[in-house]
């Protein structure tokens, strides 16, 4: 995903002459393109992801559109209160893109881990919270990012994610329905997808069938999918806490619906992950691999 | 007012000013009176001497720009902002009142000339970057200046937008720290060891100068001093309180707000009529 991130910063870029691209020390070599196509309109901004807040607010104040990107942890809740204030408060066209987010860098411990970044960021008015599944859903959120006047978070993966979405389908506040199925409605957010698909094929193979939303949206969400779900039970599938994020979102719409489905939300626990391991490792012990979550789905709608 | 004041205008100006503040400080019933008065001089010299800026036409892409960092004394800037015609001196008479357009810290949404909300200390001058790198990505000869406290350089930010600044190529940006020796709870150098404060900022790149913060000639003469590729730092060493024997270097006046008995004296002591 990061790839395509900087191959798409650049064709946006030379034809918007407003992009301008800050960076948190990050990125090595990702940016050479960029950098030599247009050489004052990208500055890396060092190891003080604060300040490359404030300053893409001043920017964007002027009239620039200024894009940061560093990893999820630094360019969210480290720099927290310049987002709040100096982006949203005064609703600046600014665009966070948080990379490795969730456990793209579970090896690298608790430092690098992001799994409060929806809850944080959906919480602060004018900001739109987009976590797109692979590289071509995040192109056009990109796309979708820069077209509006408002302040937006993109929280992406790392590199290599497999292709499952169409570049086309993406709209803020509109979801994807990718499978129908009457037995469970998995809403899948974010580079999870991958997983979520694999368990319904998992589950179809015991011949339970569920449909699968791809839910890139989390603000605005798509109220009108969510007040259409019927009565069979719903998942929310997240690689964030279960506190606060996609799911939590879910939640606080459904509660108010007369008729709610059950919704059984599926993320990270509620704790620090203290084991040494890859993504795939991560996903296991949180039991949001294909197989964990086929038996967990299974085991809830029995 | 003539188009350029002299300086005695520009002094006569700055106590009408203060007492104005005091006034509306004890109509309000708020707070930090005594960090308004501090700044006082420096607003004055740059409204009326070096902002290049038209109350008339507030949100022209080419106004220079003043980020009023140290948002807790906006009370000094809406008072500036009014004598100066961004919007009618009756309004103050309404000073942080519900409904009200004047609210206790900064919100540019709600007051004509008002460029940033602050009033957590440590924003203004990375926003104030943004937009010096904006004047020069968009080739838009404009200033931005940063009037900041001194207890705000304790916050981490403001040495990460300094450490930047030097290295961008924006254009003129340059900072004012009203150093009144005074925050909240006490003297800032018993709190954080911050002097030497203009030696910090030249060691960062910049182009630091400490001035009295009161002398309207010194204050002028370091804002208008050629300048060469550095972004430009101005200590200015103040009184907070300054202008009345009794709120100067009283560091209750960080919250109290004077009696009716104290606005007269202080008109006294101003040589203000009204």
């Amino acid at each position: 995903m990061r790839n395509a991130f900087a191959d798409e910063i650049l064709k946006l870029a030379l034809a918007d002459e407003r992009i301008v691209v800050l960076s948190g020390d990050i990125g090595n070599r990702l940016f050479d393109k960029f950098k030599a196509a247009m050489p004052t309109r990208f500055y890396n901004c060092g190891v003080a992801e604060a300040n490359m807040i404030s300053l893409a607010a001043g920017l964007a104040s002027s009239g620039l559109r200024p894009v940061c990107y560093t990893i999820t942890p630094f360019v969210t809740t480290r720099c927290l209160e310049q987002i709040k204030l100096d982006v949203c408060y005064h609703n600046m066209p600014v665009t966070i893109v948080g990379t490795g987010s969730g456990l793209s860098y579970a090896a690298l411990g608790s430092t690098h881990h992001s799994f409060e970044d929806l809850a944080i960021m959906r919480s602060l008015p004018s900001m739109n919270v987009l976590a797109p599944a692979d590289a071509p859903e995040l192109r056009a959120a990109m796309r979708w990012a820069f077209a509006q006047n408002q302040p937006a978070y993109l929280r992406i993966g790392k590199k290599g994610e497999p292709v499952l979405t169409e570049e086309a389908a993406f709209t803020a506040g509109r979801w994807q329905c990718l499978r129908t199925g009457s037995s469970a409605t998995l809403l899948a957010c974010g580079t999870i997808l991958g997983e979520v698909l694999a368990a319904a094929d998992l589950l179809a193979k015991e011949n339970i069938q569920v449909a699968v939303w791809n839910c890139a949206s989390v603000k605005p969400l798509d109220l009108e999918a969510l007040s259409h779900l019927g009565s069979s039970p719903v998942f929310s599938i997240e690689e964030h806490s279960v506190l606060g994020g996609f799911g939590s979102a879910v939640a606080e719409f459904l509660s108010s619906r007369r008729d709610p489905p059950r919704l059984i939300r599926f993320g990270i626990p509620d704790e620090f992950l203290h084991d040494c391991g890859e993504q795939e490792e991560a996903r296991v012990y949180c039991g949001l691999d294909a197989a964990s979550l086929a038996r967990r789905i299974t085991a809830e709608i029995a | 007012m003539v188009n350029r004041p002299s300086t005695s205008d520009l002094e006569a100006l700055a106590r009408e000013i203060r007492f104005r503040l005091i006034r509306m400080s004890h109509e309000a019933q708020s707070a930090h009176l005594a960090g308004a008065l501090s700044c006082v001089d420096l607003l004055v010299a740059l409204y009326w001497r070096i902002l290049k800026i038209d109350p008339a036409n507030p949100a022209s892409a080419h106004r220079d720009r003043l980020i009023f960092s140290k948002g807790h004394a906006v009370s000094a800037l809406y008072v500036t902002l009014a004598k100066f015609g961004f919007f009618p001196e009756e309004n103050l008479a309404r000073y942080n009142q519900h409904g009200a357009s004047l609210p206790e810290q900064p919100c540019p949404q709600m007051t004509p000339g008002v460029e940033w909300a602050t009033g957590s200390l440590g924003h203004g001058l990375g926003v104030g970057l943004g937009i010096a790198l904006a004047s020069s990505i968009q080739q838009n000869p404009h200033a931005t200046f940063v009037l900041m406290s001194d207890g705000e350089c304790q916050e981490g930010s403001v040495w990460e937008a300094a450490m930047l600044a030097p290295k961008l190529k924006t254009g003129p940006l340059t900072v004012l720290v009203d150093f009144n020796g005074w925050q909240a709870t006490g003297r800032s150098r018993d709190i954080m060891q911050m002097e030497p404060l203009a030696e910090k900022w030249t060691s960062f790149g910049w182009d630091a100068c400490e001035i009295n913060g009161h002398s309207m000639p010194e204050i002028l003469s370091a804002l208008e001093k050629p300048r060469d590729h550095r972004p430009r730092a101005i200590i200015a060493n103040t009184m907070k309180g300054k202008g009345t024997s009794f709120i100067e270097d009283d560091n209750n006046w960080h919250y109290r707000a004077p009696s009716a008995e104290e606005v007269e004296k202080a008109a006294q002591e101003l040589g203000v009529v009204h």
